[in-house]
């Protein structure tokens, strides 16, 4: 049973809905209109015993449903005679003096007001009139308004809103001056200020529709995509961590890509929903499409020890519900995962029937490793690994080319090495010669001491990371390879081959270094190839090649105490001259202690195809061959030692094939550094079942995928999965997909939508300050009739660009934001349009301004996030866990990126952020609340980010602004809030100015500290005591309320 | 000059937070996210919450919640089971566990071997209420503390659990207690925030568990109810520092021209946020000498610095935060709330657990003692208690001196002391194992139900509609614990 007080909300809510329709025009007493008037008080009063939830229902009565002849309960009385309010049984209750009848009951805390009551009476005698609730019919479009004010009109927006100012006793504002809107535009339609170049251009342009042109050239600036993106952040509840306790990193940037590009191509919504809800469903989708579908993997994900899958599963397919809902349809689900919803005719089987659709992806629940992706994922190149990718193509062709070319030369080649190769093979030489040391050293202090057979057996210490040094003489002529012979000794721990208590070693490294009185500088080469005769699983030979020294060979010598062997190779052959000496480094850095215990060294000089663990190898065949008189020998045979050859010796040939080689192998392993994302996955189906009380573990009802009755059915042809329900949203026939979102567009715009409650279009949602506008803008979205051009494209279906610059282009946003303090009072929130929108600026508008007027921003679109100044300790003081620990800012271009780029940890967000009113981004926010308070005062005045754009935007008033003071502080101002100051306010700011530079006259070191605030360097030979005053007055612009504000 | 406080102004903020808060009427005025304006007039003003609130005389003006973050052993320190002497190793009978979920950590165990506690329990005070020999400065206060042995949640994982202590919903979004609290009942001290929170970690267990932002986020309710999360390194509210080479004359002088500037534009725009802009840089202003003055210990005489520990020179520590949690109290600052990590003892319980004990047990008891001495015991609310209980059985192996619990949500147990509570009472009772409730069981719900009912406030009547429901703390549940009340 609810118990709640709401009679004052009731009250206030009641104001606010009808207060501009009823107080300001008493007189008039226009029909009731029951979706705006009466639904909103049966809803909040009554549906919760008398509504959609069957449990919970009472007498028998249900008042959502509004054919009235039919609406009694129990008692069998009508609760609503239409004209005849007396016999109404609905009104009687109300009025009821008995405590036994009344409604709603005494102890529910809910209860009407005579008003209220007054109107529910008034439309009974009006003939109770009803409509479905208002946001489920069906979209039809109005006929736009037609009135002969003398007021300007632009587009149909301004027809509906003069209209209904006219009925209000009112009229709009002027036009706003042209400077004014040229900031408004730009930073509503890419987030950052104009430029005063771009501001001129506006300005001079004697063009009519300058403007418009001006709007065309946004819409088509990278920086819209990263504005609007911004916003959908927020609703799709982007981060780079994963939430929960660990809250380690994830990598889901390439999603975040995606979303930028979209709207800088204008991808129109439908295929933008598409994309997102099902892309990886569409038949022969690329992958960019499935990217997209990154959107539903952004929910959060648990990796708590000792947490039940299953539960966090089942939370992570309702979050999915609930925030595709919350987005697409401005519904909210959630109370449905536990019972039917208390206002809105879905019921919890219906829930469990959206959820089938989300239900079907091969996961786990949980967080599959620290701090990674977890599957499914999908892996992109990034736009450089798609250049160097299409680039490989090409130099492959041209390296086969020129091996191909080379190899024209092999009858030569094989003719000139075949006395050679001949006499190898009759001194048939010691493929592996022993290295005699002269020298053999513990770096770490371990005792090695030569043995009978020439191991080296280590002894004493055994240092937790010891390398080896080996020194001895080379002979001249060629070296190739090096071989390990690890043995196992009495000695040794475990009677086994490594110093480690169980009788392991771990090698990660191997170097040699060639000197000679002959050589300027010793010769380094590296290994490229390594094999062992045995590698302990996870510690593969291969790793000794590697750059990562946590991994390395081991022997697996606990379980395994025998002679091991290991080989290492070069590329080719390396020329040895006379007096030289070899020096190896065995390096053990993988884990402590795990060195080898006895060991010796031996080197070869055979071409490295040629030789292997146990010797020299020649084929058989190839032997037979080059016995044969070349005379004698067939093609077959010829091509065969040519084959040899080319695979075997260093020459011109083998270079050429090793190049088409290494490019192969590169675009081999290119893939392998893709950045991957996570994404949508139909695995195989998962029963459905409808959970009791919202419990994973108490299941119910088995379901299927299905829609909720009272919206319309799949399109004709839709698959019943995600893809069908992604079409469904975006079908024409759909009631709430377009109100949803032109009402979203419109508050980005205006500050509020025209249906305030913009995260929720049920039932208890407010209703439209101009609902006809509202179905005119969903219709005109989804069928663009006005607006013929973008940039001379025409505008297509569903055209987000287009339905922005219909809005901006209106006479209704053109309007001044200047009004009388009458009109403030009577319409706070703007709600009628009588004047332009302004509100404080979303928090990271803020700072990319900021940025922007000081020149210190960094345009680059996309890209994995950056680390901008925090303070420090914010992430460290309340976690030890996960990788999103110990903070520090990236050096240079990181610090001043677009703040869509700031890396977000959900648990810790960038803090000047929540002060700004940002939310977590834990869970699906479509609505910020706008605040006004003293901590981001504190922000703007001190953080290091706007002191330091403070400064670089003195030094540009110094730099820029001409020679007089006066210049230079018109053009500062002018910068930062479009417009040239009064006389009084240069005034305030030079005499505040001046002070400024009196203080810091007298105190130049005080001046030294504030211009070397930041990464960010001062001009050299810059005069610090004037750039210190300057940075104050820039100070002080950034936090002007004109400057936080767009008007 | 104090323009500000004149009618019309008062109406125009009604105005402004009605357009800013999103239609809410008269938010939370004074929380400090949103003060009311004021002269420099540094005495109290009236606290502005919801109209009709508080909605009876309150007991308590403020509440000092003394979070034990990673979730205490209640049969180590406070619920005593003398017969589990005898059953040390036993399996746990099915008859007691009833076959209730357990966490993956333990569920795999082959055995659950009962674990009774290695610490000996003693009666104190005069209501004879049974503490740890490891809580010696608490137990002097037992007839302070209201015990309840029942206390009960929903989640078995910390972070669901302490989100839902502190939300009433195991899932991000909601608004925090501290946050309701504000919302509600404003500030009574104009220059600090309403909700303050501060946070040490504990050396039981050095890493653990982390805490969220989400703990002390306002939800759903306009940001500017968000705890304001005191920090242990560089300025202890963010920003609160000039910039270096920025003095306080030279701030005043931006300040003035900000004010005069954004007063001329007020004067041809009318919008009354211009001057709620004002207000709040001159708020910033004063804070900025507010909060150093709250951190300056310079003036706390030596026996009281002592009273609290050693610690308690060390900041971020929980001693030097139950120090500053009184000097909030004293400048009546709504709702603060500390949190202690370190409590998670899955293994080496008994050794962890006397460093938890050392961190919190002598800085907890002169807390309260502090408050009693300024007279702010009687309208001050303290609570100590965590997100649940740990097991009676053993995770891993059991010996002589060592043990490991895992988490238990049926029952654990939570201490309340000062403004209306009943010292002196244990409320509830468990069976043999401590494992499940034999009487008077009190969930989260309640607690919180409670915790509102103290300060006057009806937990079904404070709501606040968002996204077409009217939501409250306590969801649609909650009975006020009227028997611990004085």
């Amino acid at each position: 049973m609810f118990r709640r007080a709401i009679c004052r909300t009731l009250f206030v809510s009641f104001l606010a809905l009808t207060g501009f329709f009823y107080c300001q025009t008493a007189w008039a007493a226009p029909p009731v209109n029951f979706n705006r008037d009466i639904r909103p008080l049966l809803s909040d009063t009554c549906f919760q015993c008398h509504g959609p939830d069957e449990q919970q229902r009472k007498g028998g009565l249900r008042l959502d449903r509004t054919e009235w002849s039919q609406v009694k309960g129990d008692s069998g009385a009508l609760a609503v005679v239409p004209q005849k309010p007396e016999e109404s049984e609905l009104l009687l209750r109300l009025i009821s003096s008995d405590p036994s009848e009344q409604m709603p009951p005494p102890n529910s805390g809910k209860s009407l007001t005579k008003p209220q009551i007054e109107l529910i009476r008034r439309w009974i005698a009006e003939g109770a009139g009803t409509t479905g609730h208002w946001a489920f019919t069906p979209l039809v479009r109005p006929a736009v308004p037609n009135h002969s004010a003398s007021v300007a009109i632009h587009n149909p927006i301004d027809q509906f809103v003069v209209d209904r100012l006219l009925r209000e006793g009112l009229k709009p504002a002027r036009r706003a001056d042209l400077a004014t809107l040229v900031r408004r535009v730009s930073l509503d339609l890419t987030g950052l200020p104009p430029t005063p170049e771009e501001m001129d251009a506006v300005l001079f342009n004697a063009s009519p529709n300058a403007y418009e042109k001006f709007v065309d050239r946004l819409l088509d600036s990278p920086r819209y995509g990263e504005h609007m993106a911004q916003a959908w952040l927020d609703i799709a509840r982007y981060a780079d961590s994963n939430g929960f306790q660990i809250d380690s990193s994830r990598q889901m940037w390439p999603w975040r890509e995606w979303v930028i590009n979209a709207y800088n191509r204008n991808l129109p919504f439908d295929q933008f929903t598409i994309d997102q809800l099902a892309g990886d469903l569409i038949p022969n989708a690329k992958p960019d499409q499935i990217v997209a579908t990154g959107f539903n993997r952004n929910h959060r994900l648990n990796g708590e020890g000792g947490l039940i899958a299953e539960e966090w599963r089942v939370e992570t397919v309702i979050d999915r519900v609930e925030t595709t809902g919350l987005t697409w349809l401005g519904l909210t689900f959630n109370c449905c995962r536990c019972h039917d919803h208390k206002y809105d005719p879905v019921t919890q089987k219906e829930f469990y029937r959206l959820f089938a659709f989300f239900n079907n992806v091969p996961e786990s629940g949980t967080l599959q490793g620290e701090s990674r992706n977890t599957d499914p994922v999908l892996s992109v190149p990034t736009a450089e690994q798609q250049t160097r990718l299409d680039a490989l193509a090409g130099e492959i062709q041209a390296a086969e080319k020129r091996a191909e070319e080379a190899a024209k030369e092999l009858p030569a080649l094989v003719t000139a090495w075949e006395p050679d190769f001949r006499k190898q093979l009759t001194e048939s030489p010691e493929a592996w010669r022993l290295l005699e040391p002269t020298g053999v050293k513990s770096l770490g202090g371990a005792t090695l001491t030569r043995q009978p057979d020439a191991t080296w057996l280590a002894s004493g210490t055994n240092p937790a990371r010891d390398t080896y040094e080996v020194t001895g003489p080379l002979k001249p002529g060629l070296l190739s390879g090096l071989l390990l012979d690890a043995l196992p000794d009495a000695s040794l721990p475990a009677q086994s081959v490594g110093r480690y208590p169980n009788g392991n070693y771990v090698l990660s490294r191997v170097e040699i270094e060639i000197a000679s009185p002959k050589l300027a500088a010793p010769l380094k080469p590296k290994f490229t190839k390594a094999v062992a005769d045995y590698s302990q699983n996870g510690w593969d030979i291969g790793n000794v090649l590697g750059t990562d020294r946590a991994r390395g060979w081991a022997p697996d010598g606990p379980t395994k105490k025998e002679p091991r062997k290991a080989m290492f190779l070069l590329e080719a052959a390396v020329e040895i001259p006379a007096d030289a000496t070899l020096t190896v480094r065995l390096y053990h850095e993988a884990i402590d202690q795990h060195n080898i215990g006895r060991f010796r060294l031996s080197t070869t000089s055979l071409p490295p195809a040629s030789v292997t663990l146990e010797g020299a190898k020649y084929p058989e065949a190839i032997r037979a061959i080059v016995e044969l008189e070349p005379t004698k020998r067939n093609a077959e045979q010829k091509a065969e030692l040519e084959k040899y050859f080319r695979a075997t010796v260093d020459s011109p040939v083998r270079r050429a094939d090793s190049q088409v080689a290494s490019l192969k192998q590169e675009l081999q392993e290119l893939p392998k550094s893709f950045p991957n994302v996570m994404v949508m996955k139909e695995g195989p189906p998962r029963e459905t079942k409808v959970l009791i009380r919202g419990q994973y573990d108490k299941p119910g009802e088995v379901v299927t995928a299905g829609l909720p009755a009272v919206l319309p059915t799949l399109p004709e042809g839709a698959p019943l999965n995600r893809l069908g329900l992604a079409q469904w949203m975006v079908s024409k026939s759909h009631p709430l997909t377009a109100r949803v979102w032109v009402n979203r567009a419109w508050e980005r715009f205006f500050g509020t939508g025209l249906v305030k409650s913009s995260e929720n279009f049920g039932s208890q949602a407010d209703f439209p300050s101009h609902p006809e506008l509202l179905d005119w803008l969903a219709s005109e979205f989804m069928q663009p009739t006005v607006v013929r051009f973008v940039n001379l494209d025409r505008a297509r279906p569903w055209d987000m660009k287009a339905f922005h610059k219909l809005i901006v282009t209106s006479a209704t946003y053109r309007q001044e934001s200047t009004a009388d303090a009458s009109l403030f009072e009577r319409d706070p929130e703007n709600r009628l349009l009588a004047r332009g929108p302004r509100f404080r600026l979303p928090a990271e508008t803020l700072r990319d301004q900021a940025l922007a007027v000081s020149g210190l921003l960094q345009e680059k679109v996309g890209g994995p996030s950056v680390r901008p100044y925090m303070p420090d300790g914010v992430w460290d003081e309340t976690s030890r866990y996960g990788d999103l620990l110990n903070y520090r800012p990236d050096p240079q271009t990181g610090l001043y990126r677009r703040t869509l780029y700031t890396i977000w940890k959900r648990t810790a967000a960038p803090p000047s952020m929540l002060l700004f009113d940002a939310p977590s981004r834990e869970v699906c926010t479509v609505r910020r609340s706008r605040t006004n308070t003293p901590l981001q005062a504190l922000s703007l005045l001190n953080e290091i980010t706007y002191v330091e754009a403070a400064r670089k935007l003195a030094e540009r008033m110094l730099r820029e602004g001409g020679a007089t003071t006066a210049d230079r502080l018109k053009y500062g101002f002018r910068l930062t809030t479009g417009r040239p100051p009064s006389p009084e306010e240069l005034e305030i700011l030079s005499s505040g100015l001046e002070a400024d530079h009196d203080r810091y006259a007298k105190n130049p070191d005080q001046a030294q500290k504030l211009v070397s605030f930041g990464e960010s360097k001062p001009p050299a030979g810059i005069d610090v005591v004037d750039l210190a005053a300057w940075t104050l007055t820039a100070n002080t612009l950034l936090n002007l309320d004109e400057v936080t504000t767009r008007e | 000059m104090n323009p500000l406080l004149t009618l019309q102004d008062q109406l125009n903020r009604r105005i402004f937070l009605n357009r800013s808060a999103g239609g809410l009427g008269l938010a939370a005025l004074a929380s400090l996210m949103g003060s009311p304006v004021r002269g420099e007039s540094p005495t109290k003003s009236i606290p502005i919450g919801q109209p009709g609130l508080p909605h009876f005389t309150p007991k308590a003006k403020r509440v000092i919640y003394l979070f034990q973050s990673g979730a205490p052993s209640q049969m180590d320190l406070f619920d005593p089971k003398p017969k589990l002497a005898d059953r040390r190793g036993e399996d746990l009978p099915d008859s007691i566990r009833q076959g209730q979920r357990l966490t993956t950590m333990t569920s795999g165990q082959a055995k659950f071997p009962v674990a009774p506690s290695m610490f000996k329990f003693q009666q104190h005070g005069n209501s004879g209420m049974w503490f740890s020999e490891i809580m010696p400065h608490m137990s002097q206060l037992a007839d302070d503390w209201c015990q309840i042995r029942t206390l009960n949640t929903e989640a078995i994982n910390h972070d669901p659990a302490i989100t839902f202590a502190q939300t009433g919903s195991q899932l991000a979004g909601r608004p925090s207690i501290g946050s309701w609290m504000g919302y509600g009942l404003g500030s009574e001290n104009q220059d600090l925030p309403a909700y303050v929170v501060l946070t040490s970690f504990g050396s039981g267990r050095p890493d653990d568990q982390p805490l969220y932002d989400r703990l002390w986020s306002a939800g759903f309710l306009p940001s500017r109810h968000q705890g304001v999360k005191f920090r242990n390194k560089g300025d202890a509210v963010l920003y609160l520092s000039d910039p270096p080479g920025v003095d306080r004359d030279a701030r005043r002088g931006t300040l003035d021209r900000l004010k005069a500037l954004n007063g001329l534009r007020h004067q041809q725009l009318h919008d009354p946020e211009i001057q709620t802009r004002i207000a709040q840089y001159e708020m910033a202003f004063r804070m900025q000498s507010s909060v150093p003055d709250l951190l300056n210990l310079a003036n706390e005489p030596k026996h009281v610095l002592e009273s609290y520990g050693p610690d308690v020179t060390r900041p971020g520590s929980y001693a030097a935060n139950c120090l500053l949690a009184r000097r909030l109290a004293e400048r009546d600052v709504r709702f603060v709330q500390l949190f202690h990590m370190g409590w998670d003892h899955h293994g080496g319980l008994p050794n962890a657990i006397r460093g938890q004990c050392k961190d919190t047990d002598q800085a907890t008891a002169a807390l309260i003692n502090d408050l009693k001495q300024r007279d702010l015991f009687k309208d001050t609310l303290i609570v100590w208690g965590g997100e649940f209980g740990r097991t009676v059985y053993s995770q891993g192996n059991l010996s002589e001196t060592d043990y490991g619990r895992d988490h238990h949500p049926r029952c654990f147990t939570i201490l309340l002391a000062g403004a209306g509570i009943k010292g002196g009472t244990v409320w509830g009772e468990t069976d043999d194992y401590c494992y499940n409730i034999v009487r008077d069981g009190v969930h989260v719900h309640d607690l919180n139900a409670t915790i509102m009912h103290l300060l006057g406030i009806d937990h079904t009547r404070l709501t606040y509609r968002f996204q077409g429901r009217d939501f409250r703390l306590t969801d649609i549940h909650g009975d006020v614990v009227r028997g611990i009340l004085a």
